[in-house]
């Protein structure tokens, strides 16, 4: 399952890390950020809720950088 | 909800740039000031700490916090250090404080202007992509009503007026007008339509008030896919945006490691093996410098920006590029597959020849066309405009289509068979082979010949244009693929230009000889396969890069594609390619340009000769005008 979420992230090299956090979060297969719109599309691995893995993604992704904001 | 979110965070960011630029405008004001205060010692320390902790306590923060979480190679802690470490040296050296609160000053501005440019650019691109319809006009109570596109049904009427856009596809049931289909196909030209004719979304009513019937959601309206389709483009990431992510992850940490030894190593093997002075802090002013200018952010930033701008300079034009990779790709072909009919030639055929009839020329017409009525390729279709009348579809009975050869049915329970001269062997009936070059249609009735009809297509204005232009462009092989006799194919490729020609292919032939080009081509230049999208899907996504033309409102061209052309003019593919190469040509410029300045920096400053001002001025400069490069890749209409 794939969904796309609205962030706010500012600086390329931020959402690079921002990417590579939502990665490493527990239940998500893959995740891209698109620093030009904006946008993190995140797949979830299967069985998962989308709304508790991208609790765990916004707390992983504030860890990388305090600026961002995922709204989900 | 959808329109809420994005302005929300917009506000936001407008806010954070207007505080920022407050702090920049303060902290300038205080360090030009400060100037001409005559403090010495801690006081003069004291007093540059204020326009210092303005302009850089977030920084600080944020640096403190990543060594609190291990995250210690990121910029801000870069630029912390780097600063932390000039005032430390300027309290027991120099006492030259402004270079600190300089370098910080202008990393800040950087920034700022970065957020800014990235910022306006992407808001900028994102309108002209912006083709989304707001709402549509249902009619309730005799009163036209605004109501979410979303919540239209399929099948219900909905009103366009002149000025607004069609926001779902239907098929025009009441009214006349002009449509401008400019946002969708880049063509300048408005096209009028009237009752009874299909309508696409996105396309804007010009002049008279239309009533569309509704045949799709809109979800699953052209404009609602075309939008999904370019906002996810950039998702895809190319080959060129992951070397840069790798690249800015090794490069911070190897600059830093350099920055340690430069510090350490030189006034040690001064000390202990020259017997000279250890010259501590020339040394670690060095490897301040060395910090500043370790900030790979030039590059990070504009690379994504450039593919950006260039997949919305090319939707402007009608041309759909569905991710960065491809754009990539497209500036590598060097080989170009088409198909023949729709793309090269107009796939509009007219019957040019009726021959060797037993029966009468309307008679025969009225077989074929009745016989073919179940199918969309354009020959049939071209057969039911020569018949010229409604066609009776419950006078065709049990219909067999025979992939290559052409169909079977029983018309008025008469068994007819129209198609090439396979099916006539296949079905061992003699027929006469024709003189004339186009496609032959024989037509056998009740297991008799009846004689064959003649068609012919009319090759694109622009086809041989197009071809030339091509090889113009660094396309080393044209090749056309085409389902129709060697005769006609050997004539439209003679015409054309095109280097190699195979013909009689069944859709799976195409599939084989494309992978057989594949094979044949040398390593590095790309395939890129041309066709309308009817019957090709396969190859399409077979080849390295697949294009589908005129596909508005196709969906399976949609689909298979990664190019995707509104229109079906054949110059679309010089231009798609010409962006291509001018977009990856920024890249390159930009990556060469960034890193030949870091390098260049990172050297004078290790022998001395750059100082922290010259440092930052070629981290933000390099910045500023690589965003700025990577904006041209927007302008693409004069290509």
């Amino acid at each position: 399952m794939k969904k796309t979420y609205k962030i706010e992230v500012d600086c390329a090299a931020c959402a690079n890390k921002m990417e590579d956090a939502a990665k490493r979060t527990s239940g998500v297969k893959d995740a891209v950020v698109n620093f030009m719109t904006q946008k993190i599309i995140v797949e979830f691995e299967d069985g998962q809720q989308a709304e508790s893995v991208m609790q765990s993604v916004a707390k992983s992704c504030r860890r990388i950088d305090d600026d961002c904001r995922i709204y989900f | 909800m959808r329109s809420g979110m994005p302005r929300r965070g917009e506000d936001a960011v407008n806010r954070k740039q207007k505080i920022m630029l407050g702090r920049i405008a303060v902290a300038a004001v205080l360090i030009v000031g400060l100037e001409f205060v005559p403090a010495q010692g801690w006081l003069r320390f004291a007093l540059y700490l204020v326009p210092y902790l303005t302009i850089g306590y977030d920084i600080l923060r944020k640096a403190a916090r990543g060594i609190v979480r291990r995250q210690v190679f990121d910029e801000n802690f870069l630029m912390a250090l780097a600063t932390v470490g000039a005032i430390a040296v300027a309290l027991t050296d120099s006492g030259d404080y402004v270079e600190a609160v300089a370098v910080m000053l202008f990393y800040q501005i950087g920034e700022l202007f970065q957020s800014y440019a990235v910022g306006k650019s992407r808001r900028s691109i994102s309108a002209l992509m912006d083709i989304r319809p707001d709402y549509a006009n249902v009619q309730r109570g005799g009163k036209l009503e605004r109501v979410d596109p979303e919540e239209v049904e399929i099948g219900s009427i909905i009103v366009v007026q002149p000025g607004e856009k069609v926001p779902i596809d239907g098929v025009i049931v009441e009214g006349n007008s002009s449509l401008d289909t400019s946002a969708l196909t880049g063509e300048s030209l408005p096209r009028d339509v009237k009752a009874g004719d299909e309508m696409i979304s996105g396309c804007i009513n010009l002049t008279g008030v239309l009533k569309i019937r509704t045949v799709k959601a809109f979800g699953e309206s052209t404009v609602s896919r075309i939008l999904d389709l370019v906002e996810n483009a950039s998702s895809r990431k190319s080959r060129s945006e992951n070397f840069i992510s790798r690249f800015a992850r090794v490069y911070t940490p190897v600059v830093c490691c350099g920055a340690l030894a430069l510090a350490v190593l030189p006034p040690l093997v001064r000390m202990l093996a020259l017997g000279l002075p250890a010259q501590w802090s020339v040394w670690i002013y060095r490897a301040l410098t060395f910090l500043v200018v370790s900030c790979p952010c030039a590059l990070v930033i504009s690379i994504p920006l450039s593919f950006f701008a260039g997949i919305g300079g090319a939707s402007r034009e009608g041309i759909l590029i569905k991710g960065s990779n491809y754009l990539e790709t497209l500036a590598q072909t060097r080989c170009v597959v088409f198909d023949k009919t729709g793309t090269l030639t107009q796939g509009v055929f007219e019957v040019s020849g009726i021959h060797h009839n037993s029966m009468e020329e309307e008679k025969l017409v009225e077989y074929a066309a009745l016989a073919e009525s179940a199918s969309s390729h354009p020959i049939s279709r071209s057969l039911q405009r020569a018949y010229g009348r409604e066609i009776d579809r419950t006078r065709v009975r049990d219909v067999q289509e025979i992939s290559g050869n052409g169909v079977i049915a029983l018309v008025d329970g008469i068994e007819v068979a129209a198609g090439n001269a396979k099916l006539m062997q296949r079905l061992h009936i003699p027929y006469v082979d024709c003189h004339q070059a186009g496609t032959i249609i024989h037509i056998a009735v009740s297991g008799e010949y009846a004689g064959h009809i003649v068609i012919s297509d009319v090759i694109k204005p622009h086809s041989r244009q197009a071809v030339a232009a091509l090889k113009d462009c660094g396309v080393e092989k044209t090749v056309m693929l085409t389902g129709d006799a060697g005769s006609v194919a050997g004539q439209v490729a003679e015409t054309l230009g095109i280097d190699e020609v195979y013909s009689e292919l069944l859709p799976a032939d195409k599939v084989d000889k494309v992978e057989t080009l594949l094979n044949e081509k040398k390593s590095g230049g790309k395939l890129a396969f041309v066709g309308d999208g009817i019957n090709d899907a396969p190859v399409l996504s077979r080849a390295d890069i697949g294009i589908a033309m005129g596909a508005m409102g196709s969906d399976a061209a949609i689909e298979a594609a990664d190019v995707v052309l509104m229109d079906d003019d054949p110059m679309k593919i010089v231009k798609a390619i010409r962006i291509a190469r001018k977009c990856i040509r920024i890249v390159y410029e930009n990556s060469i340009f960034a890193i030949g300045i870091k390098v260049g920096c990172l050297v004078l400053a290790a022998v001395g000769l750059a100082n922290m001002w010259a440092a930052v001025f070629a981290d933000v400069g390099v910045m500023v005008l690589a965003v700025l490069n990577a904006i041209r890749a927007l302008f693409v209409k004069k290509l």
